[in-house]
């Protein structure tokens, strides 16, 4: 969007975030939505790592069909903490907490969210929450898996999992606030002129995403804490030989686990609506249904939860219901796809790191959708649920997908966040290796899950072993690929390139402010009177 | 289970073979799909690179809610053609055919224990004969089990509180691996086993080596009787107590209004829960058996009375 008046502070004259302020209380008290976003981004890269260090004795372990490294039960504790960790201490707040911070304030032209204070308590929630679980998961010993499932999570489960519920239980306030801050911002902050049909896509997805926040977390928060409740006291809820029964508890853990899945990938969707045009030089195509497609899979994601039911003793009618919205719910998906490779027609692509993650993502997050059609077919599913088909599945969504968008975004808005340029050859390089040792970890497990072997495995039938050992190689090839970022981003911080404000010829409100923005963001506030992404076409 | 890569599981149950076109239908959909997402964004991002400054650019699209509708429309009808044929199979897997034999389940951490009609016990094995249908009745000791037979193509999971059916016509001899599919605790990946699909022939040698003394039903009797069960529900007997003879498959009326279909979850929770669905016409005294009972007594006492013989008139 073109903005009229917008005094631009070079970096030289005017402070930025990050001088504005030098000591750790000015970090640690600060309301700036931009400080609170840095926070987050280095809360959510330790939690990753660490998630990360569990997959990695996951796929080690695996490399043999004894399972030799680990035994059975540290197994399981192992998969509990990577799948906790992964879900709630990362996927769930990666975009929305560090990127949605950092610009949906910028996108709106406004000078901070709405909540800034609630803001910096959220974050307060998310660090506390992180360090409950984290105690519960390391010092005691569940190996529930992160589903919970009923009655092996009450009944056969050490103490510590009350420790783990309060955790997440902390956890979901944060995002709930979170949500909250978004949606009131998104209504009341945009800059004059700024309509919801000139908001960047990247506003629209948030906005998707924090209306699920709000309304499906306090379920998952009720439902956590039954299962304390029946743990502790036996009250029966869930566990039938205390009157409960089973079946309720995983209506209502995926009632809110599903709609969870679309928490963790609109953001990545809007992420990737905004790098596709800046690099393609061109207006994003099916700006509309983009926009609504987010919206659609919002509120149809809510009732879809019944397909991870369809073998756990659900009736045949429910089974019919949930696998038919289970197919509607992909059309908004392919909408997006196909819009995204409109996009490109006609364009003046370029091949910059955001832009390899960007594609990255479209392929990657393709071959999850196509599959997620597979479990959606109920006699398909049938053969496939709770088989590594599924963990490959939802792997390619969450790691293919989404955690490419988080890459993509890194690179794209580094410059903005930090001033600095990176190393264009090493993120380049970061970036094809990650689609290549993502691919070579996660597509043996499709074959592995037609061929029927279970997750959740600590040892499995030696005829499996190849593919697993595949598996393993090319996890070890994706960790060295998640590391590399770590390395040449960290460099970039002192010897990259000072950012120009604008560095790569991008529309968006962010972009008209200097690299990197002051405190307030904008000297005056912006008017905006033009479409989103309203790159200049060619002339004939 | 022979040497080599394997790319395809066994197949040996009626609704693999339709299984597989299934599958084969949705991954040339999907290659399809997929296919042209590669090559449209290969083409694209090829031909309009930035340091191509020879390509036309002019012409844009402009208009593009006819490219959404197509595209949108499109999915949705193949989307739609997936969801009726995976759907049709689903229901066929969900309705045994009447002649059927039964077999009991139990599952445990961490086994799988077995009961045939005729007094059979397995512990991780199933034996069962090519060509004839089985239904299992399954139910679970403890928390949620999965029982899983890729070469079947089938899975099922067992709830605890509850029975459980699945029905698989095999088709194939040979021995097929059988795994618990649902998380169950520590050792959850050594609750496997094996099924072994034999000919009528060896089946009927497998049964007669492994008789026990008596039948399921038999076994069901005995302890009908030990629990006194038989005071009360005997015909001869003075109390007011429904005959149990022909109940199972008969629709019962209900106290209160309502009836209901006497199936195997109806006749478990007349045992252990008889306030919870009592028939009409009878006073409440009988007494819960909940906690006194594990499942395979359970199955036992079920099997009895599904086995009792419908009364003359």
């Amino acid at each position: 969007m073109t903005v009229t008046t917008v005094a631009e502070l070079p970096h030289e004259r005017g402070g930025s975030y990050l001088t504005d302020g030098t000591t750790l209380a000015s970090w640690l008290l600060t309301r700036d939505h931009k400080r609170i976003a840095i926070l987050y981004t280095l809360t959510i890269t330790a939690f990753f790592f660490i998630g990360g260090a569990a997959a990695a004795v996951i796929r080690l372990n695996l490399l043999t069909p004894e399972g030799t490294l680990v035994d059975a039960e540290t197994y399981n504790r192992i998969f509990t903490l990577h799948g906790v960790v992964m879900v709630w201490l990362f996927l769930v707040p990666s975009i929305p907490t560090t990127f949605g911070n950092f610009l949906i304030p910028l996108m709106l032209g406004a000078k901070d969210l709405a909540f800034p204070r609630l803001n910096l308590l959220s974050w307060y929630l998310f660090v506390a929450s992180g360090l409950i679980v984290l105690a519960g998961l390391i010092g005691g010993s569940v190996d529930t898996g992160w589903t919970f499932y009923e009655p092996l999570s009450s009944g056969y489960a050490s103490g510590a999992l009350v420790v783990v519920l309060l955790g997440i239980f902390v956890n979901g306030f944060s995002s709930i606030l979170t949500g909250l801050n978004f949606v009131v911002s998104i209504h009341r902050l945009r800059a004059p002129g700024l309509t919801w049909y000139r908001l960047p896509i990247f506003c629209w997805s948030n906005y998707a995403t924090a209306v699920i926040m709000m309304l499906a977390t306090p379920v998952l928060a009720v439902t956590l804490m039954l299962v304390a409740v029946e743990h502790l006291w036996g009250v029966g809820v869930f566990d039938p030989t205390h009157g409960g029964d089973p079946l309720l508890f995983q209506h209502m853990f995926w009632f809110y686990s599903h709609p969870a899945v679309y928490i963790m990938i609109l953001p990545g969707m809007g992420v990737i609506s905004e790098i596709v045009p800046a690099f393609a030089r061109k207006r994003l195509f099916g700006y509309h249904f983009v926009a609504w497609s987010s919206v659609a899979i919002a509120v149809v994601g809510f009732l879809v939860w019944g397909h991870h039911m369809f073998v756990a003793g659900e009736s045949v009618y429910a089974a019919l219901v949930f696998s038919f919205l289970s197919f509607i719910v992909a059309v908004p998906s392919a909408i997006k796809v196909f819009n995204w490779l409109a996009t490109l027609h006609k364009g003046a692509i370029s091949f910059e790191a955001p832009m390899l993650y960007a594609l990255g993502f479209i392929l990657l997050f393709t071959i999850g959708g196509l599959t997620g059609l597979f479990v959606a077919t109920l006699a398909f599913d049938v053969h496939a649920t709770a088989t590594y088909f599924v963990v490959a599945h939802f792997h390619y969504i969450m790691v293919g997908g989404m955690v490419s968008a988080y890459f993509a975004a890194l690179h794209f808005w580094w410059p903005k966040a930090t001033g600095r340029l990176y190393p264009e050859s090493w993120a380049r390089f970061a970036a094809i290796l990650i689609f290549f040792g993502f691919n070579l970890t996660f597509f043996p497990q499709f074959i592995l899950g037609y061929l029927g072997m279970p997750r959740r495995y600590h040892a499995y039938p030696p005829e499996f072993q190849v593919w697993n050992v595949l598996s393993s190689a090319g996890a070890s090839v994706l960790a060295a690929a998640y590391l590399l970022p770590l390395f040449y981003l960290g460099w970039s911080l002192w010897r990259g390139a000072r950012a120009p404000a604008n560095p790569w010829g991008a529309t968006g409100l962010e972009w008209q402010t200097p690299s990197p923005p002051p405190s307030g963001n904008f000297a005056r506030t912006p008017r905006i009177s033009r479409p989103p992404y309203d790159y200049p076409e060619p002339a004939a | 289970m022979n040497g080599g890569i394997p790319f395809l599981p066994q197949s040996a149950s009626s609704v693999a073979g339709e299984f597989d076109v299934l599958f084969a239908a949705l991954l040339a959909i999907a290659l399809a799909m997929l296919g042209l997402v590669f090559l449209l964004m290969f083409r694209f991002c090829a031909h309009y690179r930035r340091s191509n400054r020879a390509v036309d650019r002019t012409g844009r699209e402009k208009k593009s809610w006819h490219w959404e509708v197509g595209w949108t429309a499109g999915s949705l009808i193949v989307f739609l053609g997936l969801y009726a044929w995976g759907a049709d199979l689903y229901l066929r897997e969900h309705r045994p055919p009447a002649e059927a034999t039964d077999i009991y389940v139990v599952g445990k951490q961490w086994m799988w224990k077995i009961e045939h009609l005729d007094g059979q016990r397995e512990i991780n094995a199933l034996h069962v004969a090519v060509g004839r249908p089985v239904r299992l009745v399954m139910a679970s000791q403890d928390v949620i089990h999965g029982f899983f037979v890729p070469a079947f193509r089938l899975k099922q999971d067992v709830v605890p509180g509850r029975y459980v059916t699945l029905w698989f016509d095999p088709d194939r001899i040979g021995v097929y691996r059988l795994y618990c599919s649902q998380f169950c605790g520590t050792d959850h990946a050594a609750m496997d086993g094996m099924v072994s699909v034999m000919s009528s022939g060896d089946f009927q040698k497998w049964l007669a080596a492994n008789a026990t003394g008596g039948s399921l039903a038999s076994r069901g009797a005995a302890l009908f009787r030990r629990l006194g069960c038989s005071g009360c529900h005997a015909p001869a007997s003075g109390v007011a107590a429904p005959d149990l003879a022909g109940l199972y498959g008969r629709r019962v009326a209900l106290r209160g209004g309502g009836a209901a279909l006497a199936d195997e979850g109806f006749i478990r929770d007349a045992i252990l829960e008889p306030a919870k669905r009592p028939p009409a016409g009878y006073p409440t005294v009988m007494p819960s058996f909940a906690g006194q009972l594990d499942e395979e007594q359970i199955v036992a006492l079920l099997a009895y009375i599904k086995a009792l013989p419908r009364s003359p008139q």
